[in-house]
């Protein structure tokens, strides 16, 4: 098969006042159709950036992205909104309606990309369209003439849905979609989510620091710390037997809704490496690692299979590591 | 529980009158608090939450209104207390955290001034001891070199770091209750964790009672001895953690547990709730949960519910609990 994204090499790297910020580092990541895959890791890792860049309002430093076969990594973002893929690759953010104009309906926050970027569109057929996105989504269409402050957190998240849909993309990317709702209505959307990934084929990347969510609505999963991918692989495996100490960590950090289970966790101590001008010799993780040796500081680990298709970038993931 | 209570909350009802009728926030609401007790009290947006710990630290909107009951901390009535004698209650005895930092921290002055500033207000040093001890303080919660960040501004501080600031604050002068109202949503597990950590390690030094509200039921189960489930203005539920996930008895709990995402449980097992929060303006049921609820029988339409006890230190408003 091959993948509907491929992402080689990815950098991005911003200029700041102390030297060269490293805010994505040479990521490789792929996504086959239909799949998900989920893109985790705390604040400041580069998952943004890596999301701009695959959406292409951020050029990147240097790299490759291959959407469907096609090279898009070079266009300049200026002109990808003249491109095929542009409405190929659509994103679901965490409030739909923050970045939008408060005056819009719902009708018009579904209608805004199709104008934009399908059509052309009769009064009638755009109409249709969007009546039949809400249907979609389960969003009832009396609701369509509403402003965002007259719905619910869970209709809003519909309504994001449906925008992103209506271009019917290859590749949703969904940007802690549930984050800002209560778990009753989040089981409801996730839910939505995983039966439209089924009956449309569209692939998604996940990006969430929820890891109780990624793991029901993702296949795969990648880790991303200081702008590099830590660790990646199946959601089962990688959950089952983390390779990397800081997935290790994300994993112990989850509070679990059972106080029967108590668990030896891993405490993070110490403050993360500056992503500014980073020694390519010294893992992003020492300093705050658990496990970390000299050799951590000398050389920096390349991502190694530790199980099928699962890959990790420590020294000691392999066998029986510190971590096991 | 032995003795007083540290904190009695006893019937407390709270209503707003708003332009469009008068929403009924608080309904009878019965929860205590021993001395180095942590208590979780959960439930969806809306529930009353907030309401309930600005309650408590007596923080009132102009347009709230107590109807009934008493908030006694260590005997005395909050809600009749002077503002005089609140005011040295609160920063003092009692302290309070939020989920967004800068509101409770002050932008234009330094984080260590700022601690140093309530010391002097409560804990009556001198500007030097007060200065150590802000240090001190900057160097529990774990901000790397305090010394030098006792200078900075909130602003060239991270979220996570403001976040243990205003812990540093809250906690400088060892109140003997802290109510975090969602302390860490939105921040990066890594992060929840080193703060929740922070919070249990200073209670346990400090013998200090906390409240922990969340909507996150893992989070609670994680850290509280005992839970006070919400809805809709009522405390439906209260148990200790390990009883109230092993048996819960309002049906609302069950639900609120069974739609949780937790290890072993896959998206089908997920099961959501059915409807939402009732308007909480005008007339209202006796059970609020009653319209979503699944063991609706007309018993639970008959009158006012009175919380019963359900074991010992477990009890629950339900007319037919499970
Ligand atoms: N335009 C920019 N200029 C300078 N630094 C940036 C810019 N955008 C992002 N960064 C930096 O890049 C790193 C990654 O940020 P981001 O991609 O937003 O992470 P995440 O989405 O995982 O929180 C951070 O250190 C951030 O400060
Ligand atoms: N100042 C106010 N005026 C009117 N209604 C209010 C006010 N503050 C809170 N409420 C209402 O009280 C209820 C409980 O709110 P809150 O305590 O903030 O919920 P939670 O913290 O559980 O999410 C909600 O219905 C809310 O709309
Ligand atoms: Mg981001
Ligand atoms: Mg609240």
């Amino acid at each position: 098969m091959t993948a509907l994204l491929d992402v080689r090499d990815l950098s991005r790297r911003f200029p700041v006042a102390a030297g060269m910020l490293h805010a994505v580092d040479h990521v490789s990541l792929r996504i086959e159709p239909g799949e998900s895959v989920g893109l985790v890791g705390e604040s400041g890792c580069g998952k943004s950036t890596l999301v701009r860049m695959l959406t292409r309002v951020l050029d990147p430093s240097d790299g490759a992205i291959t959407f469907d076969g096609a090279e898009i990594g070079a266009i300049p973002a200026g002109r990808f909104t003249h491109r095929p893929e542009r409405a190929a690759i659509q994103m679901v953010f965490q409030d739909p309606t923050d970045s939008l104009n408060p005056r819009f309906t719902a009708f018009d926050v579904i209608a805004d990309p199709l104008r934009r970027l399908k059509g052309p569109w009769t009064r009638e057929t755009l109409r249709a369209r969007v009546e039949e996105l809400a249907d979609m989504v389960g969003l009832p269409r009396p609701l369509l003439g509403r402003f965002p402050h007259q719905m619910s957190g869970g209709q809003k998240a519909r309504v994001g849905i449906a925008r992103a849909l209506g271009p019917q993309p290859r590749l949703l990317v969904l940007d802690e979609p549930t984050s800002a709702l209560d778990v009753s209505v989040q089981a409801v959307v996730l839910r939505l989510l995983d039966e439209l990934r089924r009956t449309l084929g569209v692939s998604y990347l996940f990006v969430s620091h929820d890891l109780n969510v990624v793991r029901l609505v993702c296949d795969r999963v990648v880790v991303m710390y200081l702008g590099r991918v830590v660790e990646s692989g199946p959601v089962a495996s990688v959950f089952d037997r983390p390779g990397h100490p800081y997935t290790r960590a994300l994993l112990d950090a989850i509070p679990a809704a059972d106080p029967t289970r108590v668990r030896s966790r891993i405490r993070l101590t110490g403050e993360p490496r500056s992503p500014i001008n980073p020694d390519p010799n010294v893992c992003r993780f020492y300093g705050r690692c658990p496990i970390g040796q000299e050799v951590c500081a000398v050389t920096m680990p390349a991502l190694a299979e530790v199980a099928p298709e699962h890959h990790a970038a420590c020294h000691f993931s392999g066998g029986e590591g510190p971590l096991s | 529980m032995t003795g007083t209570p540290l904190l009695d909350i006893d019937g407390l009802s709270l209503s707003f009158r708003t332009r469009t009728g008068t929403v009924k926030a608080l309904e009878a609401v019965t929860l205590s608090l021993a001395k180095g007790e942590t208590l979780g009290v959960v439930g969806e947006s809306g529930s009353g939450k907030s309401v309930l710990s600005f309650a408590v630290m007596g923080i009132s909107d102009p347009a709230a209104t107590v109807t009934a009951g008493r908030v006694l901390f260590e005997g005395q009535d909050l809600l009749t207390a002077s503002s005089k004698d609140l005011n040295a209650l609160r920063g003092a005895e009692m302290a309070m955290i939020f989920q967004n930092p800068r509101v409770a921290l002050n932008p234009i002055r330094p984080v260590g001034r700022q601690i140093e500033d309530v010391l002097l207000r409560h804990a009556g040093l001198t500007r030097a001891e007060a200065r150590e001890r802000a240090v001190e303080m900057l160097r529990r919660v774990r901000i790397p070199d305090p010394q030098r960040r006792a200078n900075a501004y909130p602003f060239e501080m991270s979220g996570g770091m403001c976040q243990r600031v205003m812990i540093a604050l809250a906690l400088a002068c060892s109140p003997k209750l802290l109510i975090a109202d969602e302390p860490t949503t939105g921040l990066d597990v890594t992060t929840q964790a080193a703060i929740m950590d922070l919070v249990d390690d200073l209670a346990k030094e400090t013998q200090m009672a906390t409240i922990l509200i969340t909507h996150d039921l893992g989070l609670a189960a994680q850290h509280c001895d005992r839970i006070a489930v919400m809805h809709a203005g009522h405390v439906v539920e209260v148990a200790p953690t390990a009883e109230l996930f092993a048996a819960p008895r309002h049906p609302y709990t069950a639900r609120l547990i069974a739609t949780t995402p937790r290890p072993g449980v896959t998206l089908d097992a997920l099961e959501p709730i059915p409807g939402m929060l009732p308007d909480l303006r005008g007339t209202l049921p006796p059970c609020r949960y009653a319209a979503r609820c699944g063991r609706r029988e007309p018993v639970c339409d008959g009158g006012a519910l009175a919380a019963h006890l359900a074991a010992p230190a477990h009890s629950v408003l339900c007319a037919r609990p499970l």
